[in-house]
């Protein structure tokens, strides 16, 4: 017998008593959606150590280039899909060919635009779709600038799930990495972007 | 059956090491201050969430149904995940299981994997079967790493190296870290910058790594990793090979079940809103992360608990640790003491599970039954009536003459009223054995108090009373 059907046979063999037809009713009485607004996103970023921008449409793209010069980013890696004139006058690295680990942890940073944002947790997500990139692009340089734009943001986390697709390559990102393996106390900046500055667009 | 590490060891047992460990001052004041700190945190971020109690139900509730279905989800997940591109082993022990990922190894040629943490791979003792092998695994969470390099066991389950405070990690990396800084302090800030550095070099050269899951998505086969350091998404991301090492009872059916599982999980666990990275992947996907997925499945045990009707409830735990962090028993005796991979109150309800209550018996008996941990689950698992049950599984397994003589004297003694009568007359002379005796009875008495023994019992002052009474009325009447 192979080690599936020997497990197989051993699981059945041990719920046989319990054994339901059909699936049984999961009781949802938690809140599906929370009227939480950018303030509360932005008072769970700033609780993350996060660097926060809130600016009009027509603001954007002159906050973008003023928080990039601010943070003295050139060389910064840019997924396809993120519009020109966030990257005028800088030497942005293309993915394509896919930049090696070496080149992104030499960069100035990631420039990104995200999928979905949680209010109630502070939470931004990226689906590798465009703007994104691959999840490494987030992971390996020092510097993570995103680009949210108001209608992304949702109060809940159900209502965030309800927005994504399982077999994108999901990563949730709230604050910079950090860690609370010594005494507890949280340090931020372990292996992932040391700096998350968030740039919220109204429309 | 091999059980790999799920045990260290029996000898000795769980009240010898306790005992040992509340002795060891710096040990409680780590261990102490730690816990108060995650408590407090819990507990304000769980206060803050109306439906709290709702979530509880569901997650409860989702993860009875993944136990009765198991079979029926875990064919799911396989076809899912191997349509998406992912090769999918089951294990049924952990040497098959260290086998298995040995072989996934060998086959790239490979002699170094990144790791990130993953307490099913502490259970089987994997790095251990990779060294035996020649294969170094380099663990890349700053907790492990403090472990690894400590050359010690971890002690909790979310921070294993909570039992050890600043100033011993910095001796450790300065004296086991060939690139830590001459200068290194022991503020964490420099200590969590230290491992940054020293592990940055690996990841990016890194061509093979192994994980576990938090979740794994029956519906999609899809797995999730829930961490703070980035070091788990490094692993899941740069290697060319990942191999994802999971125990069968971390199903969740469908994707929406995560929308109860990233709330209750990372508010019970670090007590944050939400911890800083989640990554959900999906078998391979092309021009992002590892060419070569591998999944394995392990039982390693969970199908014996899975038989015990009261004590299946225990896989339905997401390894959150609130237990730990508020059961007064894990303080003051710390992880070590129960001499296994799980400690605390879940593990004093899985480990003997796991291996069978004859290789644990003292652990089920390592609690006070306050009920705290229960109050605190997020899956609502009862431990104390899973410790009760499992006890009375420890006392039938177990011979018990001393106390079967004594209950045999006890029943005699109350199978008619002249025994009775007789065995009363003797009681007082219990005040002997107050403190002390001989054994068996000094194990007995030297951690308990026994009341004072009255000097006479209640017939006799009775008999006393009523025939004084009696005699003083002159009535005789019947009593």
């Amino acid at each position: 017998m192979s080690a599936r059907e020997a497990i197989l046979a051993r699981v059945r063999d041990a719920i046989a008593p319990a054994h339901l037809d059909g699936a049984a009713e999961i009781p949802r009485a938690y809140r599906q959606r929370i009227d939480a607004d950018i303030d509360t996103f932005l008072s769970r970023l700033h609780h993350y150590q996060a660097r926060t921008r809130q600016v009009t449409e027509q603001e954007l793209d002159a906050t973008v280039r003023a928080a990039l010069a601010e943070r003295g980013a050139r060389r910064l890696v840019a997924p396809d899909g993120i519009p020109d004139p966030w990257l005028e006058g800088l030497e942005p690295l293309r993915d394509d060919p896919p930049l090696d680990p070496h080149a992104l942890d030499q960069s100035d940073g990631l420039i990104s635009t995200c999928a979905v944002a949680i209010a109630e947790t502070g939470t931004i997500v990226l689906d590798g779709s465009a703007g994104m990139g691959r999840r490494v692009l987030s992971l390996v340089p020092d510097y993570h600038l995103c680009v949210v734009r108001s209608d992304q943001i949702v109060g809940s986390v159900p209502e965030a799930i309800d927005r994504l697709d399982p077999v994108r390559p999901l990563t949730f990102i709230s604050g910079p990495s950090a860690t609370v393996d010594i005494e507890l106390v949280r340090v931020g900046g372990v292996h992932g972007p040391r700096t998350l500055e968030v740039i919220i667009a109204a429309g | 059956m091999s059980h790999g590490e799920t045990i260290w060891t029996e000898d000795p047992p769980f009240p010898k090491n306790a005992r040992d460990a509340v002795e060891n001052a710096q040990l409680r004041r780590n261990i102490r201050k730690a816990t108060t700190t995650i408590r407090e945190r819990r507990a304000s971020v769980v206060a803050e969430m109306p439906d709290w109690q709702a979530l509880r139900e569901t997650g409860q509730a989702i993860k009875d149904d993944v136990l009765a279905h198991l079979d029926r989800y875990l064919e799911q997940f396989e076809q899912a995940a191997l349509a998406r591109g992912a090769e999918v082993h089951w294990a049924r022990d952990a040497d098959e299981a260290n086998s298995i990922v040995t072989s996934l190894v060998q086959q790239t040629g490979e002699h170094e994997v990144i790791k990130s943490k993953s307490m099913l791979t502490e259970e089987i003792g994997l790095d251990d079967a990779l060294q035996k092998r020649g294969i170094t695994a380099i663990e890349t969470d700053l907790a492990e790493l403090i472990i690894q390099l400590g050359h010690d066991r971890p002690s909790h389950i979310v921070v294993p190296a909570i039992h050890r405070n600043r100033a011993e990690v910095r001796e450790i990396f300065l004296r086991e870290m060939e690139d830590a800084p001459a200068d290194l302090s022991d503020d964490p800030h420099a200590l969590a910058d230290a491992s940054r550095r020293h592990l940055r070099r690996k990841f990016l050269q890194a061509k093979l790594a192994v994980s576990g899951a938090n979740f794994a998505i029956a519906q999609t086969g899809s797995l999730v990793i829930a961490e703070s350091e980035g070091n788990a998404r490094m692993c899941l991301t740069l290697p060319e090979t990942l191999i994802s090492v999971v125990g069968i009872e971390k199903l969740v059916p469908t994707f929406r079940d995560l929308e109860v599982f990233l709330q209750l999980l990372p508010r019970s666990s670090t007590g944050e809103r939400m911890n800083p990275y989640n990554s959900v992947w999906t078998g391979v996907t092309p021009g992002d992360g590892p060419r070569q997925v591998h999944i394995v499945l392990v039982d390693n045990g969970r199908t014996n608990v899975l038989r015990d009707e009261v004590g299946r409830q225990a896989l339905r735990c997401i390894r959150c640790a609130a237990c730990l962090n508020v059961c007064p028993v894990y303080e003051r005796a710390g992880g070590h003491a129960y001499g296994a991979t799980y400690p605390g109150p879940i593990g004093a309800i899985l480990t003997p599970q796991l291996v069978g209550v004859e290789h644990a018996s003292k652990l089920p008996f390592a609690s006070s039954l306050c009920g705290y941990c229960y109050e605190v689950c997020p899956v609502k698992i009862n431990i104390p009536s899973v410790l009760v049950k499992l006890r009375h599984d420890s006392v039938r397994a177990k011979k018990h003459p001393a106390e079967d003589a004594a209950f045999a004297a006890a029943a005699t003694a109350m199978k008619g009223r002249r025994g009775w009568t007789a065995a009363l007359r003797f009681a007082p002379l219990l005040r002997f054995f107050r403190r002390g005796g001989p054994p068996p009875i000094a194990q007995w008495t030297s951690v308990r108090d026994l009341p004072d023994p009255p000097k006479h019992s209640f017939r006799d002052w009775w008999v006393k009373e009523h025939t004084a009474q009696h005699a003083e009325r002159g009535d005789g009447g019947s009593s």
